[in-house]
C-alpha cells in the first residue's frame, strides 16, 4: 500500500467583504493508492474547498499537500506542471464543468495535446476513453448538451482519466444523477480505482452510498475533521456524536415507518465558529467544557481517529446514543 | 371520497421536433389527509403531472382526460379559476424554495400579503396569522424571524418558510415536488417530520414527488412509480417496497446501495438510460431495458394487472408472481 497524498494541517481561507473566512482549518488526512477514501459533512462544511486545496485551485494559508512525495503548488494559468498531471479533480456540477462550445472530443483530448500527443492520435485515444467510460465512440463529434447529466458526468471522468491520474479527487461526482445513473456512474469509478491503481477522495454528503463504495471515511464538521476511520467503524460503531447524527438522519427505504432523526441548528458558518468543540451548539452529549476547549484528533484502540471528549486515546470506542 | 381522483391523464408538450406526451394515461387518487408519494426517474412526468393539477403548464402544453378536487372537475377551469384554486384549495413547494419567495421582500410582507390577498383579513390579524404559521413550521424566533428577508435563512429554514406560505391559506391538498432533495440529511428528516406533524394535524392531503426511496418509505402512505409518462407500479408504501412487482420497481430498489450484494463495491444497477420525451419506446416503455422482457412486450400498451385492492403493475408478464416473501430482493 502506497501513499499517494499527504494533507498537512491544510488550512483555507476565502476573502468575503474584506473578512477572512477560514472553510477549512486544520485538516490531517492521507490518501493511499488504490483507496477510495469517502469524505462526507453537511452542505457549507469546507469539502470542495479542501478538494480544491489538495489538487492546488485554491493555496492553503497553512500546511501542504505533498502529492507522490512533491509538494502540490498553487494552479497557475499556464501549463500544469508534468508531475501533477497525475492528480485531477471531478467536479460537483457536470453541467458547468465542460464547454458548451467545444467538441466533447477535443475537451478530452485537451490534456494529451498539451502533454504533447499529436492531435490525430489524441482524439483517437479520447474516443478510447469515451468506450471506457460506456459511452459510445461518436460521442467525440458531439457537444455537452446533446447529453444527460449521467452522461456528462462520463465525460467529465473520461477527460480526467486522459491524463492517466494516479489520484482523483471526485467532488459529489454523482449527487446531480439519478438513482439509477448513479449506482451506474459508482460502479465506473470502482473499477476505475481497481483497474489503474489509483486514488480516490470521493467527496459526498450521502452517506449511504459513501459506505458502500469507501475503504476509509473522513467526517468534516465546519472545517475540521471530526472522525476518520474505515467504513465498518465509522458505519456500525460511530464514535463522534456528529457521525452518530449523520447516521442517524438517514432514511430507510425499508418499508417501515421509521423516522429518520433530525438534528436541529443550523449548518454552522465558517464566519463566525463556535467556541471550544465547533459541534458543541448542536451537540445533544455536550459538556460544559465543550463550550472552551476544543478537543483534538485521538487515535482509538481499534486504530481510528476522533475528536471528541467522550472518546479517550488508546482506549476502545465508547458508544455513542443520542436522543 | 377522495380528495383527487386523477383519470387518464395525458399532458402533451411542443418540443423542438413536435408534440410530445410526458404524461400518458395516468391514472390515481389521493384521500383526505393521505400522504401520496411519486418516484421514478428524470423526465419521467412528476413535474408535469403536478403542474397540471394546478394549471400551470408550460407554454403550449395541454392537459386532457379528467382532474376531480373535492367533487369538481378542475382540469376544464379558467385561468381565474386555477388561481382561486392556488394557494386557497391546492398548494405546491419546490426543490428550491425561491421558487415560492422573494428574495428582498420580508417574510413578513410575503405572509401578511399572500394572507389578505386570499383571506381578506386586517393587517393585524394577518400579522398574528403569520407568527402561528412560522411557529406551525417550526422557526425559532417567529417575530425576529419576520423582519428578515428569506436569502438571509439557510436552505433548510427558507423551505420551512415556502411552506408556511403553501399553509397559510389551509389548503386541502399541498403537492411537494423534491422538498427535501436540495437539504442535507439532517434538515430533511425535520422537513419529513414537519409534514407528518401537519396531516397528522390538519388532515392535509400530500402529493410527494422525489425520486428517493427512502424519504417516500418514512413518508408516505402509498407510492406510485412512474416511467416514461406511464403509471407502471402503485401500492401501499409497505407492500411496494418490500414486495416490489414490476421489473422497473424492482430495479430501482435493488440499486439502493443499502440493498447490493453485502460484500462487493458494485450496486447493482439499471442497464441503460431512461427513454427521452418523443422517444418512447413502444409497448412497454420499459422493454428496452428489462431483463424480463418478451416479443409481445413490444407491441401492446401493458394493461393493469391488480395483484390485491391496493397493488397493482403495468406488466403483463408479472415476472414476480412466485415471489411471495416480504422484503426480498433479486
Ligand atoms: N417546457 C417544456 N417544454 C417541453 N418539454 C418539457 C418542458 N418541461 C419539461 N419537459 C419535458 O417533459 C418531460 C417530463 O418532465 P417532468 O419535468 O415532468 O419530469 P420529472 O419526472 O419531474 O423529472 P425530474 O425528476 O428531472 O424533475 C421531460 O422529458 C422534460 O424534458
Ligand atoms: N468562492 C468563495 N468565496 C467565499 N466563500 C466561499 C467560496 N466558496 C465557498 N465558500 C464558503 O466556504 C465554506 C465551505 O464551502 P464548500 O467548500 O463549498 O463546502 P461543501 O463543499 O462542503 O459544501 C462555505 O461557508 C461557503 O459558503
Ligand atoms: S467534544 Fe463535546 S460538544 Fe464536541 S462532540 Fe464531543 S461531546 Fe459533543
Ligand atoms: S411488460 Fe414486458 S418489458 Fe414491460 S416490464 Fe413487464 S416484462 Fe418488462
Ligand atoms: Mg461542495
Ligand atoms: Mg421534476
Amino acid at each position: 500500500m502506497k501513499e499517494i497524498l499527504n494533507i498537512k494541517n491544510v488550512s483555507v481561507e476565502y476573502d468575503r467583504h474584506g473578512r477572512k473566512v477560514r472553510a477549512v482549518a486544520g485538516v490531517d488526512l492521507t490518501l493511499n493508492s488504490g483507496e477510495i477514501l469517502g469524505l462526507v459533512g453537511e452542505s457549507g462544511c469546507g469539502k470542495s474547498t479542501l478538494g480544491k486545496a489538495i489538487v492546488g485551485i485554491l493555496a492553503p494559508v497553512t500546511g501542504e499537500v505533498v502529492f507522490d512525495g512533491e509538494k502540490v503548488k498553487k494552479l497557475t494559468r499556464g501549463k500544469r506542471p508534468e508531475h501533477f498531471r497525475n492528480l485531477q479533480m471531478i467536479f460537483q456540477d457536470p453541467y458547468g464543468s465542460l464547454n458548451p462550445r467545444r467538441k466533447i472530443g477535443v475537451q478530452i483530448a485537451d490534456g494529451l495535446i498539451v502533454a504533447g500527443m499529436p492531435k490525430k492520435l489524441a482524439l483517437l485515444k479520447a474516443a478510447d476513453l469515451l468506450e471506457k467510460v460506456g459511452l459510445p465512440r461518436n460521442a467525440v463529434d458531439r457537444f455537452a448538451h446533446q447529453f444527460s447529466g449521467g452522461q456528462r458526468q462520463r465525460i467529465s471522468i473520461a477527460r480526467a482519466l486522459a491524463a492517466a491520474p494516479t489520484a482523483i479527487i471526485a467532488d459529489e461526482p454523482i449527487s446531480a444523477l439519478d438513482t439509477s445513473s448513479q449506482a451506474q456512474v459508482a460502479n465506473l469509478l470502482v473499477n476505475l480505482v481497481d483497474e489503474f491503481d489509483m486514488g480516490m477522495v470521493f467527496i459526498s454528503h450521502d452517506l449511504s452510498i459513501v459506505r458502500r463504495i469507501s475503504d476509509r471515511v473522513a467526517v468534516m464538521y465546519l472545517g475540521k475533521i471530526v472522525e476518520v476511520g474505515t467504513v465498518d467503524q465509522i458505519w456500525n460503531n460511530p464514535s463522534h456524536p456528529y457521525t452518530r447524527a449523520l447516521i442517524s438522519a438517514i432514511p430507510h427505504a425499508d418499508g417501515t415507518s421509521f423516522m429518520p432523526q433530525d438534528l436541529p441548528g443550523d449548518v454552522p458558518n465558517p464566519m463566525s465558529p463556535p467556541s471550544g468543540c465547533r459541534f458543541h451548539p448542536r451537540c445533544p452529549l455536550a459538556k460544559e467544557e465543550c463550550k472552551t476547549q476544543e478537543p483534538g484528533l485521538r487515535k482509538l484502540g481499534d486504530g481510528r481517529d476522533v475528536a471528541c471528549v467522550l472518546q479517550t486515546a488508546g482506549n476502545q470506542p465508547v458508544t455513542i446514543t443520542l436522543n | 371520497m377522495n380528495l383527487l381522483t386523477v383519470e387518464n391523464l395525458t399532458v402533451t408538450l411542443a418540443t423542438g421536433s413536435g408534440d410530445a406526451q410526458a404524461v400518458r394515461n395516468l391514472s390515481f387518487n389521493v384521500g383526505h389527509g393521505e400522504i401520496l408519494g411519486v418516484a421514478g426517474e428524470s423526465g419521467s412526468g412528476k413535474t408535469m403531472t403536478a403542474l397540471s393539477m394546478l394549471g400551470l403548464l408550460p407554454y403550449k402544453g395541454k392537459a386532457s382526460g379528467s382532474i376531480k378536487f373535492d367533487g369538481r372537475e378542475i382540469l376544464t377551469s379558467s385561468k381565474r379559476e386555477y388561481r382561486d384554486l392556488r394557494g386557497k384549495e391546492i398548494a405546491m413547494i419546490f426543490q428550491d424554495p425561491m421558487t415560492s419567495l422573494h428574495p428582498m421582500l420580508t417574510v413578513e410582507v410575503q405572509l401578511t400579503e399572500h394572507l389578505r390577498h386570499h383571506r381578506k383579513v386586517s393587517k393585524d390579524a394577518a400579522r398574528n396569522s403569520a407568527l402561528e404559521l412560522l411557529a406551525t413550521v417550526k422557526i425559532p424566533e417567529p417575530a425576529a424571524a419576520l423582519r428578515a428577508h428569506p436569502s438571509q435563512f439557510s436552505g433548510g429554514m427558507r423551505q420551512r418558510i415556502a411552506i408556511a406560505m403553501a399553509l397559510a391559506c389551509e389548503p386541502k391538498l399541498l403537492i411537494a415536488d423534491e422538498p427535501t432533495t436540495a437539504l442535507d440529511v439532517t434538515v430533511q428528516a425535520g422537513i419529513l417530520k414537519l409534514l407528518h406533524q401537519l396531516r397528522k394535524e390538519r388532515n392535509l392531503s400530500v402529493m410527494v414527488i422525489t425520486h428517493d426511496l427512502g424519504v417516500l418509505s418514512s413518508l408516505t402512505d402509498r407510492i406510485m412509480i412512474m416511467y416514461a409518462g406511464s403509471e407502471v407500479e402503485s401500492g401501499l408504501t409497505t407492500d411496494l417496497l418490500r414486495n416490489p412487482r414490476h421489473p422497473y420497481t424492482k430495479g430501482l430498489i435493488a440499486a439502493l446501495p443499502g440493498n447490493s450484494a453485502s460484500n462487493s463495491k458494485n450496486l447493482l444497477s439499471i442497464d441503460g438510460m431512461p427513454p427521452e420525451l418523443g422517444n418512447f419506446p413502444t409497448g412497454c416503455a420499459f422493454h428496452t431495458r428489462c431483463n424480463y422482457a418478451k416479443e409481445s412486450c413490444k407491441g401492446a400498451i401493458p394493461e393493469v394487472t391488480n395483484l390485491n385492492s391496493t397493488h397493482r403493475i403495468f406488466c403483463p408478464i408479472n415476472p414476480f408472481s412466485e415471489v411471495t416473501s416480504a422484503g426480498s430482493q433479486s
